[in-house]
């Protein structure tokens, strides 16, 4: 089995960061597997360098605190970065979603 | 013909106020960056179109923006319009979001820790940038006072960005403190008479001054007084909420701290207080008229715990003795059931003559005086809550 082949994942960006990466609907990445969250955002940041700080943090590169990362109907933001997203991401069936906190109360 | 443009960042987006030399009538533009926290946009002194803005969210973090056509579009730094935004190898061709403390053993004397809330040390943490500097000579380089406080330069426009270390390093970061609103650099002066010395203020750590361009500083807060901190003239703690300088005597600064409006007449040396007959010297900012550098404005509110304009009436304060007489000014401003702030960095004057005299507030207006503040306008009334003016001179 090829370890290395380049994977198409959909991401879902929240409203604020595709005005910033000057993105409609869903991004689409190359992303040579294994397909983890941290494979995913760093190509995203790759494709999409004005996005660099806004997900992750520079320095620690920790989710920022006011976001989440769902997929599937499930919440990853705690699962390590290094987890195997699952197979329907890395398949393409389903995006990997970054959603912000609501600004509400 | 020559005109003004005022740069408002508010609580969601920026706005381009402009007019002619007159300053009756104003055009809006915006929101731009419509959502964000604009905490400030500056231009450079030296070529006016050159506009760097700070952008920023608790969700998203920080993002530099910068126009090279006095704001008609904008870009961040290292990925103009149209251009990709990657080298061919895929990587990032600029840096403009990123701000890393320097903590190299060369040049940083790490500093990792400051006093936090409850006394104990706490990790320095970056957060936003507050206010955005333009070097006086060169549109390339400009300086960034940041939260959790700090100073950094970018000399390429924008696209990447280094802390000046000896800031942090000096020795007493370890006992600065945030304010309830957090730690930041918020003021950055560069004294046009000699631009290796540069003047920052900090809450809630005090005021500091570089004599060999951000290599070495050295607090200057003697003759602050603050009650609210166990010993009330130490050399760092002071709670500065901004400074203003004339560039005609710039060894004179003006000072509106948490309480007390002080003056120094030796680059910071020492401080006294000026604030006289003010209703109240607690406010946040202080401006010095573009001609006469003993004309000084506030805008006092009436307590750190009640921060909206004594007895519901907003009054812009005049000094035209360098402090201590003050008189309000108050024709075209709402002298009933008015209960907004001026934050600090929305004040600016322009250098028409007469002086035209700027400010916005956390209500969402803008007032402009275009006689040195005998009268006033509204320029806008219902803007998100404004967090920073600036006026620019056109040509």
């Amino acid at each position: 089995m090829d370890t290395n082949a380049a994977k198409k994942i959909r991401v879902v960006l929240p409203y604020h960061l595709r005005l910033l990466a000057h993105v409609g609907g869903e991004v689409q990445l190359d992303v040579v597997e294994p397909i983890t969250q941290r494979a995913v955002l760093d190509a995203l940041e790759r494709r999409y360098p004005m996005l660099c700080g806004t997900i992750r943090d520079q320095t620690s590169g920790k989710r920022r605190p006011f976001l989440r990362y769902y997929a599937c109907q499930e919440d990853l933001s705690l699962e390590s970065p290094d987890n195997p997203l699952p197979a329907a991401v890395a398949g393409g069936a389903e995006p990997f979603l970054i959603i912000g906190a609501i600004a509400g109360g | 013909m020559s005109g003004i443009r005022l740069l408002v960042g508010t609580k969601k987006g920026a706005f381009i106020c402009t007019s002619d030399s007159k300053r009756k009538k104003w055009n809006i533009e915006g929101p731009i960056f419509t959502g964000w926290d604009i905490f400030h946009l500056k231009g450079s002194p030296v070529d006016p179109n050159r506009i760097y803005a700070s952008q920023t969210s608790d969700w998203f973090g920080q993002v530099i923006q910068r126009s090279d056509d006095g704001g008609k579009t904008w870009h961040q730094p290292g990925t103009p319009p149209g251009e990709a935004t990657t080298t061919p190898e895929g990587f990032p061709k600029g840096e403009s979001n990123k701000f890393v403390y320097d903590t190299s053993a060369e040049t940083g004397k790490p500093l990792t820790t400051h006093q936090w809330y409850d006394g104990t040390q706490h990790p320095w943490e970056f957060k936003r940038v507050w206010h955005l500097e333009p070097s006086l000579s060169d549109p390339d380089v400009v300086y960034a006072g940041v939260e959790d406080a700090a100073i950094f330069r970018s000399t390429d426009a924008g696209k990447s960005w280094h802390e000046m270390p000896g800031l942090r390093g000096h020795g007493t970061g370890p006992q600065w403190t945030p304010g309830a609103g957090g730690m930041g650099l918020h003021t950055i002066i560069i004294d046009p008479t000699n631009h290796d010395r540069m003047f920052v203020a900090i809450s809630a750590a005090g005021s500091f001054r570089t004599d060999d361009g951000g290599k070495n500083w050295k607090p200057i807060n003697r003759g602050l007084r603050s009650e609210h901190i166990p010993n009330p003239t130490a050399e760092v703690g002071h709670c500065v909420h901004r400074i203003a300088q004339h560039r005609a005597r710039p060894n004179t600064l003006f000072m509106q701290k948490h309480w007390d409006v002080m003056r120094t007449d030796d680059a910071g040396d020492n401080w006294y207080e000026v604030s006289g007959n003010l209703p109240s010297d607690f406010g946040f900012p202080i401006e010095v008229h573009a001609h006469e550098p003993d004309t000084v404005y506030v805008v006092p509110i009436q307590a750190d715990s009640s921060r909206f304009p004594c007895e519901g009436k907003l009054r812009v304060y005049r000094s035209r003795t360098g402090g201590n007489e003050w008189e309000p000014l108050t024709r075209g401003l709402p002298q009933e059931h008015c209960y907004v702030n001026v934050l600090r960095d929305a004040t600016s004057v322009d250098k028409l003559d007469p002086c035209g005299i700027y400010f916005g507030t956390t209500g969402g207006q803008v007032y402009a005086s275009a006689d040195s503040g005998d009268s006033w306008t509204a320029v806008a009334e219902h803007l998100p809550s404004v967090v920073s003016v600036e006026a620019q001179m056109l040509a």
